[in-house]
């Protein structure tokens, strides 16, 4: 029973960060209709930059605390800045363009930001020196650290404040009535595109804590580490209902579990045949899964089909 | 239908990506160099290496290639002639991204560039495959580094190899675990890749004769870096010892994590995670963690000292691993042409196979597959954030293989 729970435990973890990283997607799905497979990069960009920050400061002899906060700043500044310029450049002039073409620039994208970050960080794993020595809480014959406990509740945190800017704010209602209506909504008197900028920047501002809490967890990054990470969380987004903020919540915690079930227990359930390191299959299992029989996702709305 | 169509769409694409992204690195193989006309006085003899010079295994890739380029400079220094002419030896290094396909398209375009010899590959599953072309072209190889039986197994006359194998490094760790970890429940996880499964395998077959239980045998994969579910299981079968099949990147979070899940077992694992950057990953869990290595350790390797400040000298950068290796590779190599008096490989391959020659890393001798002799296997524990070997133990006789009967424990010489 430990064995479950201890389970369920890393599979939240894993999900939250699932879920931060979704939040991405979904949003800019919600009011561009855009699938942005960059920004699984833009997370592993704000990772590496939280790296070189803790590797510099590592050494001075400042609170882990302060490091840690001055890392997450620094990769919100740089995936933000990243994030609002992808926009501008590579998506903004195809806003009117058929809706394959920004698919392909985003991945053209995506690309492009993977090859720059090898170039600038090297194509090998970087390692984080030991910040913080995790200490462990014992529940019920499961263990959690306190850096997991610090990872959920940031999560938990960063989406309950956001689904509440989106319900409540002035620019949440804006953001709101141009994912109803673009046109109308800048006829309205939103101007349309600083709030799709403002959702990129959102986007990639949670994406960079999403990275840092990557590093922070497992110690080490390198260039690739957005692709796997980005389909993974893309796939959460879908799972919830692609647009719907809380469905990517949902998603996200949905699929970490899932994950640490399966690759826990999938061993025993085929008797040795299939083990863990088929553990990425899941998340396209899952994928393809609820295209097939939901393909609005658990809390998306049905669009109905024009005839 | 608007938004499903762009949604199946987006799967579609994020699936080519995916299946683009596993095959990714295969390419062209380069245009051939053209080829320098060569002087009449000093021959230029062309060696080639290939090992991962980029990607997470660089470290160790980079860390071969420089040694077999001080083995280069070295031989240069030495002013060797061979059939009479001034013999210049020259160093063309290839990056086979630890990556099967890669291995095999470097390994031809070294061949199309008349390299005579070879030093590489590192990985086990990147030196067979590319073993297939040399021998194809005749040319020898000398592994400074890929510990899969295999490798020397297929009956190619080309192969060769300067490290024990893991029908030795897997039964020396287990038999080393029974014997002095007393481990009477063990759990293995291995890499899938031909080196982490090979030795892992190897280990489990001693393992079980020697009496222990192996209560769990999980896989992950050489890209992995979230082994909590693994571990979370591995915690409820409560195994004595854990041992790994596999390398740092994934071995320092791995022990890290285990560390996290309150896992109290000690902890194993082959030469693929004895490196300073396993300790860096792994942090303060790191200590107590023990891995066996091929070979003696650096320091006290015949030639170590001397090579080690010459190495330290040239690239300002402490020996990672397999450098020795691959420096006297190339001495083996230069030995076996000067002994036939021929850079050519058919004629000095012969003498290769007979080779007797003294090495940084002690005795090279060759038995009848192209195994390292008597290959020494050193087990190193963390100490105090540091590599620290413990033991040496050389297998008593190079043919020994798990199946043959367990040996006596006077094979074990405390050094």
């Amino acid at each position: 029973m430990d064995i479950f729970l201890q389970q369920i435990i890393n599979g939240l973890v894993l999900g939250s960060i699932y879920a931060l990283v979704a939040l991405g997607y979904t949003m800019v799905y919600g009011i561009l209709g855009l699938i942005n497979f960059a920004h699984g990069d833009i997370v592993m960009v704000g990772a590496l930059v939280a790296l070189t920050v803790v590797s510099a400061l590592g050494g001075s002899g400042l609170p882990p605390a302060v490091v840690l906060l001055a890392a997450m700043g620094a990769a919100m500044i740089v995936c933000i800045a990243l994030g609002v310029t992808i926009e501008r450049v590579a998506y903004r002039p195809l806003r009117r363009a058929p809706r394959l073409a920004p698919l392909i620039t985003a991945i053209g994208v995506s690309i492009l930001v993977q090859y720059s970050a090898a170039l600038v960080w090297g194509k090998q794993y970087i390692s984080l020196p030991t910040l913080i020595t995790p200490s462990e809480v014992a529940v019920a014959g499961a263990v959690f650290t306190d850096i997991q406990g610090y990872i959920f509740l940031l999560a938990c945190g960063i989406m309950a404040a956001l689904l509440l800017f989106i319900k409540k704010s002035r620019i949440g209602r804006a953001m709101r009535a141009t994912e109803q209506n673009p046109d109308i909504a800048g006829l309205m008197g939103v101007d349309t595109n600083r709030i799709i900028a403002f959702t990129f920047l959102v986007g990639s501002a949670i994406g960079a804590i999403a990275g840092v809490m990557v590093v922070l967890y497992y110690g080490l990054g390198h260039y690739f580490m957005g692709f796997m990470l980005g389909l993974k969380a893309f796939t959460a987004a879908v799972l919830g209902g692609i647009g719907n903020v809380a469905g990517a919540m949902l998603g996200g915690l949905l699929l970490g579990i899932i994950e640490s079930l399966a690759s826990g227990y999938i061993g025993d359930l085929t008797g040795g045949v299939l083990g863990s390191n088929y553990r990425d299959i899941f998340a396209f299992l899952v994928l393809i899964g609820v295209l097939v029989l939901r393909p609005a996702g658990l809390m998306g709305q049905q669009v109905s089909e024009r005839a | 239908m608007k938004r499903r169509n762009v949604l199946t769409v987006a799967v579609a694409f994020a699936l080519a990506a995916f299946i683009g992204a596993c095959g990714k690195k295969e390419e062209a193989p380069a245009p051939k160099a053209a080829e320098a006309p060569r002087p009449i006085e000093a021959a230029t003899v062309k060696i080639g290496t290939a090992s991962p010079l980029t990607g997470p295994q660089a470290h160790i890739g980079i860390d071969i290639k420089n040694g077999v380029q001080l083995g280069v400079d070295d031989a240069n220094a030495m002013g060797v002639e061979i059939g009479g002419r001034k013999v210049k030896f020259e160093l063309l290094a290839e990056d086979d991204e630890a990556n099967p396909t890669k291995a095999q398209t470097v390994a031809q375009k070294l061949v199309d560039a008349k390299v005579v010899a070879v030093v590489g590959h590192f990985n086990s599953g990147a030196s067979i495959p590319a073993s297939k072309v040399y021998s194809d072209a005749g040319i020898p190889q000398i592994s400074p580094g890929s510990t899969n039986p295999k490798y020397t197994q297929q009956g190619f006359k080309t192969t060769f190899r300067v490290v024990a194998n893991d029908d030795q490094q897997g039964p020396t760790l287990a038999k080393y675990a029974a014997e002095h970890l007393k481990a009477k429940t063990v759990a293995i996880i291995d890499d899938s890749t031909a080196y982490g499964q090979g030795l892992a395998d190897a280990f489990e077959r001693t393992i079980k004769e020697s009496g222990a239980k192996v209560v769990a045998h999980e896989h992950t994969t050489d890209k992995d870096t979230d082994f909590k579910a693994i571990l979370t299981k591995i915690k409820g079968v409560k195994p004595d010892l854990v041992m790994f099949g596999g390398i740092d990147p994934q071995a320092g979070p791995m022990v890290k994590q285990m560390a996290e899940l309150g896992i109290k077992a000690k902890f194993i694992g082959g030469d693929g995670m004895q490196t300073p950057n396993f300790i860096k990953l792994a942090g303060a869990p790191a200590e107590g963690v023990m891995a066996s290595v091929p070979g003696l350790p650096k320091e006290k390797m015949p030639g170590g000292e001397a090579f080690l400040k010459k190495f330290k000298a040239k690239y300002n950068a402490d020996v990672e691993l397999f450098a020795p290796m691959g420096y006297d590779a190339v001495m083996v190599f230069v030995d076996a042409m000067k002994r036939a008096n021929s850079t050519d490989p058919a004629k000095f391959l012969p003498e290769l196979a007979k080779t007797n020659y003294q090495g940084v890393i002690g005795p090279i001798a060759f038995d009848d597959k192209g195994d390292l002799k008597n290959g020494p296997i050193t087990i190193y524990v963390v100490k105090g954030g540091k590599w620290e070997p413990l033991e040496t133990i050389t297998p008593g006789g190079a043919t020994a293989t798990a199946a043959s009967a367990p040996a006596p424990a006077a094979d074990s010489a405390k050094k």
